[in-house]
């Protein structure tokens, strides 16, 4: 029991912090029909930038400002590359991202380097929540579900409830419409990527010392948040979100299943010889096949429903 | 007497609670030029695309020479013998005017998927394309890379795209939309040619095109067949002429 | 509809005729000796192994534009079946060496190339059914599902450290074991023309063609007759059937094989040598499979920012010229016909300087940057083209900065330059009607 409602919590936090990541995604490739393949690498920025500002102003002062700084830089992107490669298409938007992520991966290298940086929680967080049966549940946890929630129910009210969230509405199924109503749809392009590009850098503001800061972050975390996307359904945030808590939760589980069809067999009373070929197949732990279910899962969704949980017939 | 080449029973399409067909009775006989012409939004090209398989119907059915191809996928009623054009020119634009139309030839020659044939050495779709290119008069052309084409080209290679495969039901949307006076003619008379001995089903608004092309026509005005039969019985249509020919001046 | 300048962009289709002329057959000679004389001129060792190293990325390069520049399909999981490929004909060569499996070593990559077809016709059935960034993603999570796999099934993959094997295995065939490079490097060529010419002409096949069409009009394809998964599916097994003869000669010219093999850092590289060379051209990849293998083989020992270099150039393609090199060739074919080449020369000597100065800055920028986060604890300063450049002293930064900001300003003015140098042969082009 104690087990089950632990990793239940880690996998709500885990997934919604997916949330956060596959719902920028979402947003701009539905509005601006670009998958955004550097969109993790904003994440990874975030977690940087907040570990660098940290160090000279403090942690609460970088969950602002770091976020604002990756928000720029996706500014930037939109403005002088995405919008050049625009007029080749969406396959070259599309590598555009591609070989941005690959760059952003570089330069992280190049400025911090390979190994992990010691980006910490704060130690005014670090302390125990609350404690399960044996289990201590940190505060961190805690928090990184509170600023989940909290700019989630933000962009949700700004979305719906301001004006320029109206506009960015329209502009998601019909910007030659908004533009001739005078809207500067591409400024409301630059403001969807730089808002999405900003979320990520919250998301690894947050995540980035709950789990780890080193440059491998992004491709690990990136590849997730593209299986939550084509899972839920491309196009769909109530489908992203769905497939966040989804595949967040199976992720969690499986990673902490110690057990394999061997442990079953064996408690049923069926002993398989270590000598068998079949030994190796069945001693596979259920954790030691933790990485592959993500991409399992959305397989078979293919197969089984292409569109997604919850997408729009196509793309 | 011989199965209607198409035949349309109580259609209707709908697009979520938006009715746009709403239950088309219609029969066309082989070897007959037909016409629907009607306001727009009537649903013309809506009907297209439910013949041609581009959607599906919500309710009724539809006959390919007595045989149903309701819910059947866009190639395999393309193989069943029925083709069509698209009102927005819709060809290969990376490929020359004689690749377009090999495309369009490679399957009714009966080769399918084949990656051993070697492209160039089949007679029989070379002597075919050609004989297309030929006919709607692109031979001088015939190199040309499709998306560089003048409009009236492009839409003649539309047509010939679409006559191609050897379709005996050829449906033609808006086929001279766009064009000048002496476009139009040519492109009629190009029809006329290529559409011998077959089924033709149309959708226009030049009204001159149909009046010189169609054996029979019939009204689509909300989703619905109002009145169908030889251009004379159309002029003098009384419903006709409120809903559509009264209200609007060429 | 699309300008002339869109299609150029874009690049063309393939040139009218398939015709075997005698003119083609020479061509196909002439490479054929090209390959054979190569190891005769590059004599030295470290050059007979980049030699066999970009023979397999030719295939790798050509096969994956099978899926993208021919079909449309762009895959992120193509290593995949290269990987595959590999590990299936690892495990035969061991086999041939354990006397369990009588087969030439010469066929070995056949093998692979049967493994690459049978999980191409596997895994693309669920793939293709989608097109464009839905495919591209899917791709992806194939290429994932498989490298995760990988580190599961340690007794086909060998868990970290690979599957090791030997080439010189089984009976040695008129004197030829497989042990020496160079016999290594002659199998390679042998197969890389082979399949040069295999996919070249399946260019010019009915389901080639309409690869062509599914690409352009998907739509079309279908009111035309033809199943547009159907169609990708095939030329996705048939591509992958050709990566899979590629990884069977990298088993055999590198003698492990591993988990990188075929995971998606080899996935992405041959998104960039394809894109790199060319997706428009046939022989686009092959151009950019050879630059590539010699970036990383060369830049590697200059500097320890290569992977940014090539990343930057990659992005630099994309923005400036998404058709690649050869793109850019073939941009000058109707100058080089009209024989007015040396219009462009001035302007372009010009812009080669101004580029240079810029990059003269710009890397020896990133040096510094590299060599000042570097834990040495003695002297940073390093060598530079000839010059030593210290991070830790203020005015190396300063000079750096100027030079870079000089070859901006230089590159910036240029540009006019040039375009006004185009402009000026365009027009005289078209007095002479050859555009």
């Amino acid at each position: 029991m104690e087990f089950f409602l632990v990793t239940l919590l880690n996998s709500l936090s885990y997934g919604l912090l997916l949330f956060m990541l596959s719902s920028g995604l979402t947003l701009i490739f539905s509005m601006m029909g670009v998958l955004n393949f550097a969109h993790a690498s904003f994440y990874m920025l975030g977690a940087y930038f907040a570990y660098q500002t940290g160090l000279h102003v403090g942690f609460w002062p970088a969950l602002f400002l770091a976020p604002l700084i990756v928000g720029g830089f996706g500014a930037a992107t939109e403005r002088f590359g995405l919008r050049t490669v625009h007029k080749f298409g969406h396959v070259a938007e599309l590598l555009f991202t591609f070989g941005l992520a690959y760059v952003i991966e570089e330069v992280v290298h190049l400025i911090w380097g390979r190994a992990p940086v010691d980006y910490r929680i704060p130690a005014q967080l670090d302390f125990t929540l609350f404690t399960l049966y044996t289990t201590q549940y940190p505060a961190y946890r805690g928090f990184m579900m509170l600023v989940s929630v909290g700019m989630l129910l933000a962009l949700y009210l700004v979305l719906t409830r301001t004006r320029i969230g109206l506009v960015i509405q329209a502009s998601l199924t019909h910007p030659d419409m908004v533009e001739s109503l005078g809207h500067n749809v591409p400024r409301v392009f630059m403001l969807v990527f730089a808002g999405g590009a900003a979320l990520a850098g919250l998301a690894g503001v947050i995540g980035g010392n709950a789990f780890i800061t080193e440059p491998g972050m992004a491709t690990a975390v990136g590849s997730i948040v593209f299986v939550v996307v084509v899972f839920g359904g491309m196009g769909s945030l109530a489908g992203a979100f769905l497939a966040s808590l989804i595949i967040g939760g199976i992720q969690t589980f499986s990673v902490a299943l110690d057990y394999s069809i061997l442990d079953i067999l064996g408690k049923v009373g069926i002993n398989v010889a270590s000598t068998s070929a079949w030994h190796g197949l069945w001693s596979i732990t259920i954790s030691q096949t933790a990485p592959v279910m993500p991409y399992l899962l959305m397989v078979l969704m293919l197969i089984v429903r292409p569109r997604g949980l919850m997408g729009t017939r196509e793309s | 007497m011989a199965a209607p080449a198409l035949q349309l029973h109580d259609v209707r399409k709908s697009f979520g609670r938006t009715s746009i067909i709403n239950g088309v009775n219609l029969s066309i006989s082989a070897g007959e030029r037909h016409a629907i012409i009607g306001p727009n939004g009537a649903g013309k090209s809506t009907l297209f695309n439910l013949i041609s398989g581009r959607f599906g119907v919500s309710s009724g059915r539809i006959d390919l020479h007595g045989e149903s191809i309701n819910g059947l996928e866009p190639e395999i009623i393309n193989r069943k013998g029925l083709a069509r054009s698209f009102q927005i020119t819709n060809i290969f634009p990376r490929m020359s005017v004689y690749e377009n139309v090999r495309c369009a030839v490679l399957w009714s020659q009966g080769y399918k998927y084949s990656f051993w044939h070697r492209i160039d050495a089949l007679d029989g779709v070379r002597e075919r394309t050609s004989e297309i290119v030929d006919r709607i008069g692109m031979t001088k052309r015939r190199d040309r890379m499709a998306g560089v084409l003048t409009y009236a080209e492009q839409r003649a290679l539309e047509i010939g795209v679409t006559i191609a495969g050897g379709a005996n039901v050829i449906l033609l949307d808006e086929p001279t939309a766009g064009m000048s006076r002496s476009e139009t003619d040519e492109a009629v008379e190009l029809i006329r040619k290529v559409t011998e001995g077959g089924t033709l089903i149309m959708v226009e608004h030049d009204m001159s095109v149909v009046f010189n092309l169609a054996d029979r026509i019939s009204v689509l005005v909300y989703g619905e067949v109002i009145a169908s039969g030889t251009p004379q019985e159309i002029r003098g249509n009384k419903a006709v002429q409120e809903a559509y020919l009264g209200t609007e001046q060429h | 509809m699309l300008t002339e300048t869109d299609i150029r962009h874009l690049g063309r289709s393939a040139s009218t005729s398939s015709v075997l002329t005698p003119r083609r057959i020479v061509f196909w000679v002439a490479v054929a000796l090209i390959f054979a004389g190569l190891p005769l001129i590059f004599t030295q060792s470290f050059a007979l192994s980049m030699l066999s190293q970009m023979g397999i990325a030719i295939i790798f390069a050509l096969s994956y534009n099978m899926l993208l520049g021919q079909t449309g399909l762009l895959s992120f999981g193509h290593a995949v079946y290269f990987g595959l490929g590999a590990f299936f004909c690892a495990h035969a060569l061991n086999l041939i060496g354990a006397e369990k499996l009588w087969f030439p070593v010469t066929l070995v990559p056949l093998i692979g190339g049967v493994a690459g077809l049978v999980f191409g016709l596997l895994f693309g059935f669920v793939t293709t059914r989608r097109a464009g960034t839905p495919f591209a993603m899917i791709s992806l999570g194939i290429a994932e599902m498989v490298a995760a796999s990988a580190l599961m099934f340690t007794a086909f993959f060998g868990g970290e450290g690979g599957i090791a094997t030997n080439r010189a295995v089984g009976k040695a065939f008129l004197g030829v074991s497989y042990g020496p490079q160079i016999q290594v490097y002659y199998l390679i060529a042998g197969w890389c023309l082979v399949a040069m010419i295999a996919m070249f002409a399946l260019t010019w096949t009915p389901l080639g063609r309409m690869a062509n069409a599914v690409r352009d009009n998907p739509e079309r394809a279908r009111f035309v007759g033809y199943n547009t998964t159907r169609v990708r599916w095939l030329m996705m097994s048939l591509a992958s059937f050709f990566a899979g003869i590629g990884g069977g000669l990298a088993a055999i010219n590198y003698e492990i094989v591993t988990a990188e093999t075929l995971g998606l850092v080899a996935s992405g590289n041959v998104v960039l040598m394809a894109f790199i060379g060319g997706i428009g051209q046939f022989w686009g990849p092959i151009i950019g499979a050879v630059l590539v293998t010699l970036l990383q083989s060369a830049l590697s020992n200059y500097t320890q920012a290569w992977l940014l270099y090539f990343g930057l150039f990659f992005l630099v393609i994309i923005m400036f010229s998404p058709g690649g090199i050869a793109n850019l060739i073939t941009l000058h074919k109707p100058v080089w016909n009209a024989r007015l080449v040396q219009r462009l020369v001035p302007s372009y000597v010009i812009a080669a300087i101004a580029g240079a100065v810029m990059l003269a800055g710009f890397f020896a920028l990133i040096e510094m940057i590299y060599h000042y986060e570097a834990k040495e604890t003695s002297s940073k300063a390093f060598s530079y083209f000839g010059l030593i450049l210290d991070p830790m002293q203020a005015r190396y930064w300063i000079g750096t900065a100027i030079v870079l900001l000089v070859g901006m300003a230089l590159v910036y003015g240029v540009r006019r330059v040039v375009g006004r140098a185009w402009e000026n042969l365009t027009v005289e082009l078209q007095q002479k009607g050859a555009v």
